[in-house]
């Protein structure tokens, strides 16, 4: 599915939530339910630093796209995590380099994405694109 | 001081911060933050405005009339302050841009005073702001940084302190109250301390200004520095306050206007205290009014703060402790009104997030004191830190609040 579909998806999805408390709900719920990263790959060289909160990422290549997995030690971050995942992994190199991640904002939870929030977030998804365009540069040589 | 209100009214005083007066994701606002800074008075926030509207002008060089007054007004903003903390003169008191900015002038200066291998001690309890400056101090002059570490409690360990001063110590910087954790250090006894080593202190007093009273001679501090906006002042504005003989030996911080006596390209010659440090335009509405904001403290009297906000302090600590696996972080015998907590095994940002939805202003995260943090071995804390505009009522909030951030999260 491309990126744009699962975004819709996923704005569809929280169009069905009436309130704040059920979207933190849902978020606490895809934190818990994810196995994230391989044990082996939560290290420092991983980590992606907020002062709020730890965030782990890690890309594979498998054929010609890269698949992420992350974690982080705040539930909330967590599920954002997922969301992220969901909708960045398993895609080419060129289209996460393009991905316009605007839809956190529709779906109610930019302030996580905030650069003052300082929960590692933001920094994740330039880290996730970071490494789409080094394998992008990497195919063409 | 505070004669004049006998009994504590915490509602006609709520009435004077506007901003409290709103609500917040649908919630009145509980504002639990005060430790990263204050809200304003409405005489202060008048005063800003009145300021422009009447005497705006530049300080210390027109003759014409606005000039005038907006020197008079700014000089007396700082014996405002000089008398606030009882400095013996009124050029002892230096307007910064803060307490980072006061302390780096104090850093910066002793790169004339001190040589390789001397010392310097601060605590673990110190904010990176009183950190850094020594930090990069120290490795510039191949000088040596020293650390007082902390017990269980957050309390400093005099015992290795002791230890640490020596004839190489050159000066001990400490903060009088941990951000935090709220300890308040002792620092009259410490200050004697290093006076008897031969070491100059300075104290970072951002955190004890809007709690205490402070008396920079009683305490006898070499340096005290400060924050107007800590102090329910405006932003913008900071205080060093240092003894007359310390500041003269201390070379100008930064070059440029109103710090000058005369200017040749051959030589120039410096102003006396306290326009040595104070080159360029300052902040002249925030100097002047940060006068108002030690008006109305004065006014309040920080006797009257401080005990309302011991009980604040000990009614907060008794509710938080009702949870189970409850950890209070930083339980020193002599404590300020903060509260940095953990609850069981859920993280600060969860928690601090949950709670912003439900209109508490909470602060999450290491607090820029990371060493305490490390210290503890967690990666930060939720924080509550109150003010004498605050109530019990507003921690019974919270403490629903942080009820159902936990059945949330568990």
């Amino acid at each position: 599915m491309s990126i744009d579909k699962i975004q819709e998806e996923i704005v569809e999805e929280f169009a069905l939530f009436d309130d704040w408390m059920q979207k933190y709900e849902y978020l606490i719920e895809l934190g818990k339910s994810l196995p994230l990263i391989d044990e082996q790959y939560k290290i420092d060289d991983n980590i992606i630093k907020g002062c709020q909160s730890r965030v782990w990422l890690h890309a594979d290549i498998e054929g010609n796209k890269v698949v992420y997995t992350a974690d982080s030690d705040a539930i909330l971050t967590k599920g954002l995590i997922a969301l992220m995942i969901r909708t960045l992994s398993d895609q080419k190199p060129d289209d996460i380099v393009n991905a316009d991640m605007s839809f956190i904002d529709q779906i109610g939870l930019k302030e996580h994405l905030s650069p003052t929030r300082a929960n590692g977030l933001l920094s994740m998804i330039k880290q996730m694109k970071f490494y789409a365009l080094a394998m992008q540069a990497k195919d063409q040589f | 001081m505070g004669t004049e209100i006998l009994s504590f009214d915490v509602e006609k005083i709520r009435e004077q911060f506007p901003v409290l007066n709103q609500r917040v994701n649908g919630y009145p606002l509980v504002y639990f933050d005060n430790a990263a800074t204050s809200q304003k008075p409405r005489a202060v926030i008048d005063a800003i405005s009145e300021y422009y509207q009447t005497i705006n002008s530049n300080v210390h060089r027109g003759v014409h009339h606005l000039s005038q007054l907006a020197t008079d007004a700014y000089e007396k903003a700082r014996e405002k302050v000089q008398l606030h903390i009882n400095a013996r003169h009124t050029h002892e008191i230096i307007f910064t841009k803060g307490t980072t900015d006061s302390i780096n002038l104090v850093a910066s200066g002793f790169r004339d005073l001190i040589k390789e291998g001397d010392e310097i001690i601060i605590s673990a309890l110190e904010h990176h702001s009183n950190i850094v400056p020594w930090q990069m101090l120290c490795e510039k002059i191949r000088a040596k940084l020293k650390v007082i570490p902390f017990n269980d409690m957050g309390e400093l360990i005099q015992e290795e302190y002791d230890k640490l001063l020596s004839e190489k110590t050159r000066l001990v910087a400490f903060n009088h109250i941990s951000n935090a954790l709220g300890t308040i250090n002792p620092a009259k006894e410490m200050i004697a301390k290093a006076h008897a080593a031969g070491a100059a202190v300075l104290i970072d007093g951002a955190q004890a200004i809007p709690h205490m009273a402070v008396d920079v001679q009683d305490l006898n501090a070499d340096f005290y520095a400060f924050s107007s906006h800590k102090m329910f002042g405006p932003t913008g504005v900071g205080i060093l306050y240092g003894k007359e003989k310390w500041l003269e030996k201390l070379p100008p911080y930064q070059g440029g206007g109103e710090m000058i006596k005369t200017v040749s390209f051959k030589k120039t010659t410096y102003a006396g205290l306290p326009h040595k440090f104070e080159a360029g335009t300052p902040n002249i509405e925030a100097g002047i009014v940060l006068g108002v904001a030690v008006d109305f403290l004065q006014e309040i009297g920080l006797e009257n703060i401080a005990a309302y906000e011991q009980e604040l302090l000990e009614y907060g600590t008794q509710r938080l402790m009702e949870f189970d696996f409850m950890r209070i972080i930083g339980q020193a015998e002599n404590k300020a009104s903060v509260i940095s907590f953990l609850m069981g095994d859920l993280h600060p940002y969860d928690v601090g997030s949950i709670v912003d939805k439900l209109g508490i202003a909470l602060r999450t995260g290491h607090h820029c004191a990371q060493p305490i943090m490390d210290g503890f071995n967690i990666p930060g804390t939720l924080r509550a830190s109150f003010s004498f505009y605050n109530t019990k009522g507003e921690t019974d909030r919270m403490i629903e609040a942080l009820k159902k951030a936990k059945m949330m999260l568990s």
